[in-house]
């Protein structure tokens, strides 16, 4: 198992380091942005409850008869106090807010990193390996498409509050969706055929005319211009995301090897 | 294939080869379900601005 060592080793390491910088870009990004949407989506469980500007726990306790159609979906069905208490859709435990939500964070993001590294490292080795960083930019650049690009036209990143197909099926669709790019992609990429090029962009294409799962209605107290501008964060701290795992796979793994095969030699 | 004389662990017979990089493969599949897909509500909770930044289907 002297390989499957290597790879977990190369994928931690390059794992550690993209999942910490991810969640130190996420922290100036993408977070501050959750954060308002929660907001929203505090107030959101007041406004069902009372029109009244300021949700307060008496108010939201005697409001369940005359709750706003459609408004609230999450908080529906649960008694109207807990609401008020809590985000909608908190139920058990949860990181407290503040460091230890932050420490939570870069934890899943290095776990998260070193999942997708393994992946990385492990489909690249059957086409010869990543041999330094600049390929690895190559090979982040793919990963990038095909995990943060292709799910994320049909399902764009959501923030909390914002209304949303059912889970199972959207996971099934974003699942559906990474292995068609990727398997597009390595055939536009190691095969040299015309019929298998156009087959590969049959496969890329599919997945959006099949259509991701929507929601019955797209009523959300989020403002349009703080989603949008969460999406750009999503997408862009993303692509610096894998281009570092990449980069820093193509480095680790040269040192395993001691040499560098040029990108031309292993890609074209 | 060319390049192998700088894949790694290329003493290892094909086989092998290809046995131990689909575990590999099969290992980070299984960690991002687990992070990124769990219904489990704490696991849910604990990587929730996570998921978010990372377009997972989330709620």
């Amino acid at each position: 198992m002297n390989l499957f060592r290597n790879v977990v080793f190369i994928a931690a390491i390059a794992g550690l380091v993209a999942g910490v910088v991810l969640a130190c870009m996420q922290a100036y990004a993408t977070v501050p942005l959750i954060l308002k949407a929660e907001v929203y989506e505090q107030a959101e469980g007041g406004y069902s409850h009372d029109h009244a500007a300021a949700p307060t726990g008496a108010a939201s306790g005697n409001a369940m008869s005359s709750a706003a159609p459609a408004a609230n979906s999450m908080s529906a069905a649960t008694p109207a106090p807990a609401a008020a208490a809590a985000p909608a859709e908190d139920q058990g435990w949860a990181p407290a807010d503040g460091f230890e939500r932050f420490a939570f964070n870069v934890v899943s993001n290095v776990v998260t990193g070193i999942g997708f590294a393994l992946i990385l490292v492990a489909v690249s080795e059957f086409a010869g390996g990543i041999g330094n960083w600049r390929q690895g930019v190559f090979w982040g650049l793919a990963g990038f498409a095909i995990f943060t690009l292709a799910p994320g036209l049909g399902l764009p990143p959501e923030l909390p509050a914002m209304p949303a197909a059912d889970l199972t099926q959207r996971q099934i669709w974003w699942v559906a969706t990474v292995i068609a790019t990727a398997i597009g992609l390595g055939l536009i990429a190691f095969r040299k055929s015309l019929p298998l090029a156009i087959l590969a962009v049959a496969l890329i294409v599919a997945p959006h005319i099949v259509g991701a799962p929507q929601p019955d209605s797209f009523e959300t107290p989020i403002p349009e211009g703080l989603h949008h501008q969460f999406v750009v964060a999503v997408t862009l701290t993303n692509l610096v995301f894998w281009l570092v795992l990449g980069a820093v796979v193509g480095v680790v793994r040269g040192r395993f090897t001691g040499t560098a095969t040029s990108l031309r030699d292993s890609f074209a | 294939m060319n390049t192998a004389s700088v894949s790694l662990g290329a003493s290892v017979s094909s086989q092998s080869r290809f046995m131990q990089l689909a575990l590999a493969a099969l290992l980070g599949t299984f960690i991002i379900g687990f992070v990124g897909f769990s219904h489990i509500e704490a696991v849910h909770n604990a990587g929730h601005d996570n998921r978010h930044s990372m377009a997972f289907p989330c709620h």
